[in-house]
Order: C-alpha cells, then sequence, then structure tokens
C-alpha cells in the first residue's frame, strides 16, 4: 500500500523525518521548529554566522522548478549549518529526454546525499521521492504546486509570533490567489494547529478552492469586510500569468479590489501586522506605502526565513 | 472435445438459475443442463464441488494496448489477463495508435486475438477519425470490419456539432454509440475531483459539473437523433439521477461504470497515490455510495474494468503527471464480488453486471449458459481468500490501487467456446 | 532520596566563589553554560561584583553527539553581550565530567570573537575526562562512577543542589 504510516513525515518514534506539509503536524512540533529557530536567529547576529551542526553532510538543493529566492535561502541556511550545498537545477530538457523525478533521485543518492530540499511544480512530487529515498535521507518541501511550501509558512508562524505572540487571540486575513497557492495551503494548516480562533481568506470565487471553508476558514468575497479588526494581515502574491485573463480582467480591477492600500489596511486593528512571501507585485497585490510601511514586517520575514530552514535542517539531520 | 463440469453451483441470471447443476459441452457449445444427454461420454471432467460455475464475463472496456503501444501490454498478455480474470468477451476501446478508425486495423486486431485462441474481442471503432474529434469515421465500413460500436475513447469531440452530426449518421445505420460524459473545458488540467482532497492536497481539479453538463447534452441530442446511445463509466451521484431519470422517461440509454469507483473515493488517493490517478476522477464517498445503490438498482447497466496497463516510468510520477487508469481484468469478479458481500446482493444480482448485461449492451449472444449457447464459462471458488501482489498480475499492467487488498473469491477455470482456456495452478 | 550522598551545592558555590575572588577583574567576562552554569553564573555575577555583562550560551549547535543524539528539544538562545575580542573569560559549568561540553563551548565562544584568555570554572569535577581539558577553579571534586549522572537543580526559591542519579 501507498505510504504504509499514518503520516509519512514522521518515523517511528513519531519525530520530524521528512517535511513534507504542515498539515498533521502535531503542534509540539511546529513550537520546536519555532523555538529551535529562535536560538538560530540569534547565530545570524553573530561574527561567525555558522555552527558546525551539519559539518560533513551534503545537502542537494533538488529544484525541478526554478526559483533563486527560495534556493538562496535554503543555500544560506544550509552553509550557515556548515554543510556542503550541492545546487542541481533540473533544467526540462533532461526530464523530458526520459529521465524521470525518481531516476534523477537514484543518481543523487548515489552521490551520498544527506538531504534533499526539492521544489517542483507537481503538488505531491516531494512524497513521491520521499517514497523511494534510501531510509537515512530526509526531504524537505521547498514548495510543490498548489500544495505546500511548509518553510515559508513557518517563517509566517515565526514572525506572527515574535509580534503578537499567543495565536490562540488573533484573527488573520490571507488575501490574494488562494486557489494556486502553496502558501496559503501551509499558513491555514499551521494557523489552525496553533489555535488560531478565526482565519479569513479573501478573494474573488475564481481564486478560491472549491470547499475551501473545509479547510476551517472563513471566506469573505468583499477586502473591507474581511479585514475588519484582524491583527495579521497575509497578502500572497498574484502569478503573473493569472493578471489577465479567464479568472481576472486585469491586474488593475484586482489591485482595486484586492489590493492592499493604506486606506483598507486601516481597517484591520491599528497594530495589525502585514506580511507578504515575496517577491511583491507593488501597485498589484500590495502598494508600496504599505509594503515599506510601519506595519509591514515583510524584511524580518526574510531574516526568519534563514532561521526557520536552518532550524528544520539540523533537527531533520538529527532525526 | 467434451466436457462436464460437475457439481458446481450454476449460476445463470440470464435463465434465472442459481442451483447445483452440471454442465455438459460438447463441440464448443453447451449441450445439456442437469442430465447428461444420452451417450454423452466427457473427455474431461471438471470437479466443481464448491464452486461457482457462471457465464464467462464481458468486459465492456479492455485496452489490449495494440496497436501502437506493445511496450505497455499486448494483446497476448491481456488476453492470458483476461481469462485468468474469468472474462471470456471483451470491447477494446478505439485508442490505440494509430486509433482503430480503418478496418484494416480492425480486421488485424480481430485476426491477431482469434489465432490467441482465448478470449473473443470486439473492437470499438473510432468514432472520428485518428479520434480527433472532427471528421467521421466510415462507421458502416467499419461495422461490417467487426466493429461493435463506436467511440471517442476519452478524446474530446471538437464542438457539439460533431457529436450531433456522429449521432445522426450512427443513427442512420442503427449503430451504437458509446460516450463518455466529460466536458473538456470544464475537465481541463484536472486530475482530481473538485472537492475537499483536491483541495487540501493542491490537485488541478474537475468538477462533477463536467460530468453533469456533457451528459445533459449528451441525452438531449440522443433524445432529438434516436440514436442507440450508451454512457461510459459515469462517476458522480448527479449522473446516475440523471441516466436514472432519462430511462423512466423512456429513453433507450444504457450506462456502466469502472469497477475502481464502485469501492474507492478520492480519500483514497492518500498521499498523491499515482495509483489513484483514474479517468474520470474517483469522487466523493457519497458519489461513491449513489454509484453503488445505482447499479443496485438497474440505473448503472453493467460494470466493466476499464482495464489500462500502465507501465512504472508513467505512472511513478508526481499525481498529475502520471498517466491515469488501473490495471484491472482480472479484479473485475473479486471486486464485484466484493460489492455484493458489502451490500448483501445475492450473487446472481452481481454477475448478472457483469455478463449478461453488458453482453446485452454489446448485442452480443454471450453472457448465458442456455442450451445451444457458445461455451464460455468462468468457474471460481467463492470461499478462496487471497491477497492482491501487482507482481503476480498477468497483465503488463502492475498498476492498481487495490495492491494489498484482501479478496475472496478466485476464478479457478475459464472456458472459450467450449475450450479449457484457463486452469489456475493448485499451490 | 534519603541521605544526599553529595555536598551541599550552596556552600560549594561559596568556596567557589572565593577561590575566584582574586582571580577575576572589571574586564572579566562571564559565560554560563545553559542550564546549570547559567544559574551559577548569575550567583557567581552577583556575587563578585562583576561589571560585564552576563554571556550566556546553549552548545547544542556544537555539540560533538549530534549525528548520534540529534538536536535536543527546548534549545536556548546563546548571548554574548560583550565584545568577546581580547576579553578575560570564564566560562562556569555545573558539572565538569568528559570535557566534551566545554570543548563545544570553547568552539562556539571563538565564533564570537577572539579572546585574550579563557578559563573555566565548574561547581564539580567528577573526573571521567575524555580530553586534555581542566578547571581553573573548582567547588569541589567527587568521585563517581561511569553509570551515575550527577545534576544541578534549582528550586521555586533558588536554591541550589546536587543530585545524583544511576541509570
Amino acid at each position: 500500500m501507498w505510504l504504509d504510516s499514518a503520516n509519512p513525515q514522521l518515523n517511528k518514534n513519531g519525530e520530524l523525518h521528512h517535511l513534507l506539509s504542515l498539515e498533521g503536524l502535531p503542534a509540539g512540533i511546529l513550537r520546536q521548529i519555532l523555538d529551535t529557530a529562535e536560538s538560530f536567529v540569534g547565530v545570524t547576529q553573530r561574527e561567525v554566522k555558522k555552527v558546525p551542526l551539519l559539518r560533513g553532510k551534503a545537502v542537494f538543493n533538488l529544484f525541478f522548478e526554478p526559483s533563486t529566492r527560495t534556493r538562496t535561502t535554503f543555500e544560506i541556511a544550509a552553509k550557515r549549518l556548515s554543510a556542503d550545498v550541492i545546487n542541481l537545477a533540473i533544467n526540462v530538457s533532461s526530464q523530458s529526454k526520459g529521465e524521470t523525478v525518481l531516476d534523477t533521485v537514484a543518481n543523487l543518492s548515489a552521490m551520498q546525499a544527506d538531504m534533499f530540499i526539492v521544489r517542483h511544480a507537481a503538488s505531491g512530487a516531494p512524497y513521491l521521492i520521499a517514497k523511494h529515498v534510501a531510509p537515512d535521507i530526509h526531504v524537505v518541501n521547498a514548495g510543490d504546486g498548489r500544495h505546500a511550501h511548509p518553510t515559508q509558512g513557518l517563517l509566517d508562524m515565526y514572525t506572527i509570533r515574535h509580534y503578537k505572540g499567543d495565536f490562540t487571540k488573533l484573527r488573520v486575513a490571507i488575501v490574494g490567489d488562494i486557489l494556486h497557492s502553496r502558501v496559503a495551503r501551509s499558513q491555514i494548516h499551521a494557523l489552525s494547529t496553533l489555535g488560531c480562533p478565526e482565519i479569513r481568506v479573501i478573494g474573488p470565487k475564481t481564486l478560491l478552492p472549491a470547499h475551501v471553508n473545509r479547510l476551517g476558514v472563513q471566506v469573505h468575497g468583499d477586502m473591507r469586510q474581511g479585514l475588519k479588526d484582524v491583527d495579521v494581515v497575509m497578502m500572497l502574491r498574484l502569478q503573473n500569468e493569472r493578471m489577465n485573463g479567464a479568472l481576472l480582467p486585469s491586474a488593475q480591477e484586482f489591485y482595486k479590489y484586492y489590493g492592499l492600500t493604506e486606506d483598507k489596511l486601516a481597517l484591520a486593528k491599528p497594530d495589525a501586522i502585514v506580511l507578504h512571501p515575496g517577491p511583491m507585485n507593488r501597485g498589484v497585490e500590495i502598494d508600496s506605502s504599505v509594503a515599506d510601511g510601519r506595519q509591514s514586517v515583510i524584511l524580518p520575514q526574510v531574516t526568519f526565513g534563514i532561521a526557520i530552514r536552518m532550524a528544520v535542517m539540523s533537527i531533520l539531520a538529527g532525526n | 472435445m467434451k466436457i462436464h463440469i460437475k457439481s458446481g453451483r450454476l449460476i445463470d441470471p440470464r435463465h434465472g438459475v442459481d442451483a447445483q447443476r452440471d454442465v455438459y459441452i460438447a463441440a464448443g457449445k453447451i449441450v445439456a443442463i442437469g442430465e447428461a444427454p444420452a451417450g454423452f461420454s466427457a473427455n474431461r471432467v471438471i470437479d466443481a464441488a464448491g464452486r461457482v460455475v457462471c457465464p464467462g464475463l464481458v468486459d465492456l472496456a479492455v485496452r489490449l494496448r495494440e496497436p501502437g503501444y506493445e511496450y505497455l501490454a499486448t494483446l497476448e498478455t491481456e488476453m492470458r489477463a483476461a481469462i485468468a480474470g474469468g472474462v471470456t468477451s471483451l470491447a477494446c476501446p478505439p485508442d490505440t495508435d494509430p486509433p482503430l478508425d480503418e478496418p484494416g486495423l480492425v480486421e488485424m486486431l480481430k485476426f491477431s486475438a482469434r489465432n490467441l485462441n482465448q478470449a473473443h474481442l470486439y473492437p470499438v471503432g473510432a468514432l472520428t477519425a485518428g479520434l480527433k474529434g472532427k471528421n467521421l469515421t466510415e462507421m458502416a465500413e467499419l461495422r461490417d470490419a467487426g466493429c461493435v460500436a463506436f467511440s471517442q475513447a476519452e478524446a474530446p469531440f471538437a464542438d457539439t456539432q460533431v457529436l450531433m452530426n456522429a449521432l445522426q449518421y450512427a443513427a442512420t445505420f442503427g449503430i451504437p454509440v458509446w460516450l463518455r460524459a466529460q466536458d473538456p473545458a470544464l475537465a481541463r488540467h484536472g486530475v482530481a475531483h473538485e472537492g475537499e482532497v483536491a483541495t487540501r492536497l493542491g490537485l488541478p481539479a474537475i468538477p462533477v459539473m463536467a460530468e453533469t453538463v456533457a451528459l445533459s447534452t449528451i441525452l438531449l441530442i440522443a433524445r432529438e437523433t434516436g440514436a442507440r446511445i450508451h454512457i461510459a463509466r459515469i462517476s458522480s451521484a448527479e449522473a446516475v439521477a440523471m441516466v436514472r431519470d432519462a430511462k423512466a422517461r423512456g429513453l433507450p440509454v444504457t450506462c456502466d461504470i469502472g469497477v475502481h469507483h464502485l469501492h474507492l473515493s478520492e480519500m483514497d488517493i492518500g498521499y498523491f497515490d499515482p495509483n489513484c490517478n483514474l479517468t474520470p476522477p474517483l469522487r466523493s464517498q457519497r458519489d461513491r455510495d449513489a454509484l453503488r445503490g445505482g447499479l443496485a438498482d438497474g440505473s448503472i447497466d453493467a460494470l466493466c474494468s476499464d482495464h489500462t496497463p500502465v507501465d512504472e516510468d508513467a505512472k511513478q510520477l508526481p499525481f498529475s503527471e502520471a498517466e491515469p487508469g488501473a490495471t484491472g481484468v482480472e479484479l473485475l469478479l473479486p471486486l464485484t464480488l466484493k460489492w455484493a458481500a458489502e451490500e448483501k446482493r445475492p450473487l446472481a444480482a452481481a454477475i448478472e453486471r457483469i455478463t449478461v448485461k453488458p453482453a446485452a449492451i454489446l448485442g452480443i449472444d454471450a453472457g448465458h449458459l442456455g442450451v445451444g449457447a457458445s461455451a464460455d464459462v468462468c468457474i471460481f471458488d467463492p470461499g478462496c481468500d487471497w491477497r492482491i501482489e501487482p507482481s503476480a498480475l498477468f497483465s503488463l499492467g502492475k498498476n492498481t490501487p487495490f495492491s494489498g487488498y484482501e479478496m475472496r473469491g478466485r476464478v479457478t477455470h475459464t472456458l472459450v467456446s467450449g475450450n479449457l482456456v484457463y486452469e489456475k495452478k493448485s499451490n | 532520596m534519603p541521605g544526599n550522598p553529595l555536598p551541599d551545592a550552596e556552600s560549594l558555590l561559596a568556596s567557589l566563589t572565593d577561590r575566584m575572588r582574586s582571580a577575576v577583574g572589571p574586564a572579566t567576562g562571564l559565560v554560563g553554560i545553559h542550564t546549570g552554569g547559567v544559574w551559577l553564573a548569575e550567583r557567581l555575577h552577583a556575587a563578585l561584583g562583576l561589571k560585564l555583562p552576563l554571556g550566556t550560551l546553549d552548545v547544542s549547535f556544537y555539540r560533538d553527539d549530534f549525528s548520534r543524539k540529534g538536536l535536543r528539544r527546548n534549545v536556548k538562545s546563546s548571548d554574548i553581550p560583550f565584545d568577546v575580542d581580547g576579553c578575560d573569560v570564564v566560562i562556569v559549568d555545573d558539572v565538569l565530567h568528559t570535557g566534551r561540553t566545554i570543548r563545544a563551548a570553547l568552539n562556539e565562544l571563538f565564533d564570537y570573537g577572539r579572546p585574550g584568555r579563557i578559563r573555566l570554572a565548574a561547581l564539580v569535577d567528577r573526573g571521567g575526562r575524555e580530553l586534555p581539558i581542566a578547571a581553573d577553579f573548582t567547588g569541589a571534586e567527587i568521585e563517581a562512577s561511569a553509570g551515575e549522572t550527577i545534576e544541578l537543580t534549582r528550586d521555586a526559591a533558588g536554591r541550589l543542589a546536587l543530585q545524583l542519579t544511576r541509570n
């Protein structure tokens, strides 16, 4: 049968062996990652921004879908843990020549890899890889299709906890293209596991997946209504190819109704924070004055992102 | 060759038989049931005590992968799989390479199948040239070459006008048309049922509406043209209700479902099991329950395996990139029995759905064991417990979501035209 | 546990403080190792009246048993709030045993800068060294066998005590 264990991310002691999705991870593990990341934030502010934890380990960045930004943050994190980092941009051509994902993985495993950081355009690809790698290799999902982006979700949780403390009193809004967003799915799972009582998703119906309410969220088509009294606003990136066409008439109309502007943000609580996973489309999903404004925590997110990835890699490598 | 099948429980739904009866076979035909004809001396006696003797199964969709995809499977391997599953008549969809759109291809296929001397093969011809959905094929000629029906397999029509024309033309000759109800635009890029699981897993989704919109179009045009239509592989509760309603209004429509959809739902995708990437997609548990109900009340006429052998390279891929389909011709009987056991349906009612009913859809004299009928017989041990091991399947396709499942009931003998073509080795 | 066989931690701390008093000055930086070492360092820092703020180390990221034991839960942050370069540093730990923790602490400390001198203070030296490391100041030397663990505990009132467990 397919992936026998109840949760293929956990080993038989219930510890994290792969990080594939935040769905189904116990709150204890999420908190352990956030706590560990907190210790790593200190490391990144020192003279030598490096610890010897993963010395001699080989971390392979396996990017079947290009993303310089995410790859770089994983690379920095791995290097700060003293791991050897090998970057592989798997070009589509070797894939089309009949080499499958599993061929690629088998080849790399033979090079004594300890960890695969996987980015793939198809939902579930990291599960396929996790199922087929040797038992001592760890797989980290760095974003798969529309499914999950667990380290992004974790760094968002870290950011929220850093500024807001307790999740159990927060009202959080996630705004934009929920349908195609792996980030949104990871955020929703993590927020509910950590006890956030009110999660709202805001977007036009063409950008909301079917039955999204069953993930435990409130759905709002009207952004002004959706932002009322929230503590946290999490904006999503709108992919260029979605801006004009069948799902949305134009970027301008999207900005007018779903872009985060100062007047819309004023409906949230006065101390609400604004997050964005980057890269931002200024003037499409977010106004520059908000992105650079006093409520924006977008730059700290990036710093925390390194610490989160260090935490994930060091916890996995140790389990 | 004279064969005496002794002491078995004969189940022949067409003739309402479910009792211990001996079966006598000579010259490829059933010559007597119950009492031996005068002077009958068998060359072979098959002891069927404790076994069920029923008509050979009739499977409405078995992909043999010939011509064109012999690396996935061959006529020989898949025919072998069919008889190991008790299937003695099978229809193959036209989605080969090239598609079955020329009489020569059909004749060749029939010829090869006859030479193998195993299950009877009934090709389903392509409705449009190259299955491209634009130009009609020479349906009348193809029928004369041996096509029993016509379909687009999974390929879409270019537009509704082509569908209309195809049905009108087929109606002229009284040719049956088999159609899948799926709106190509609403299903575009989709790989899973639009429901909670697809939302959670981030899989591009196919809404139920893709099926119901297409189905209502088909039913409206069928009524208008008077074509004999059969709806292949419906998947949703709404579609079952629509077919039920159409039948109630007197429309001569039949429909089937794939046996996988009788047991599985979107939940079985679990963590992206590519073996659950099927066409149509596995839908919600509510839909699955409606299919089970529809099969029981006759709204759904027949069950088929929708046998689709896919090799590892095309299956061991991320879910949305994996080739859809599952191997199944060997599992049709046990999975049907499983349904009957779970739903507490009589064995005869279950066997009807995989013998006489699909035979009627095919328009062939098969699926029953009346005196004078071709001796196509399936003998199975209804109490045999076994476990599905993909590597042990005869089919070259090992792609089944039922890997590791415990089954009850296994074919022990298969006869085609009075020849014992399969006998399970006793372990 | 009836009749604690171990000496009273509070009196050991008092004698450790006495031994260190003449050896430290205004430029001395105290660094406690989590968790017991930090408790001691806090007390020493106050008792010795040191001027530089107290530093703390959690050596989890530098341990040599990571590949066997993995990362501990509840890793604390390391924090050295003074300039390590050229500084006279005293590392404080509760129990000196194999010396591996001190090795990790030395390595971590060097990632903050190049200290002028490093010395080591331990409340208890229980022997069993596996590395060439020795304490400059100790409260007491105690014989303990390999199967025994000596741990420093702190109660709600802040009182320190030593505890012995056998596996």
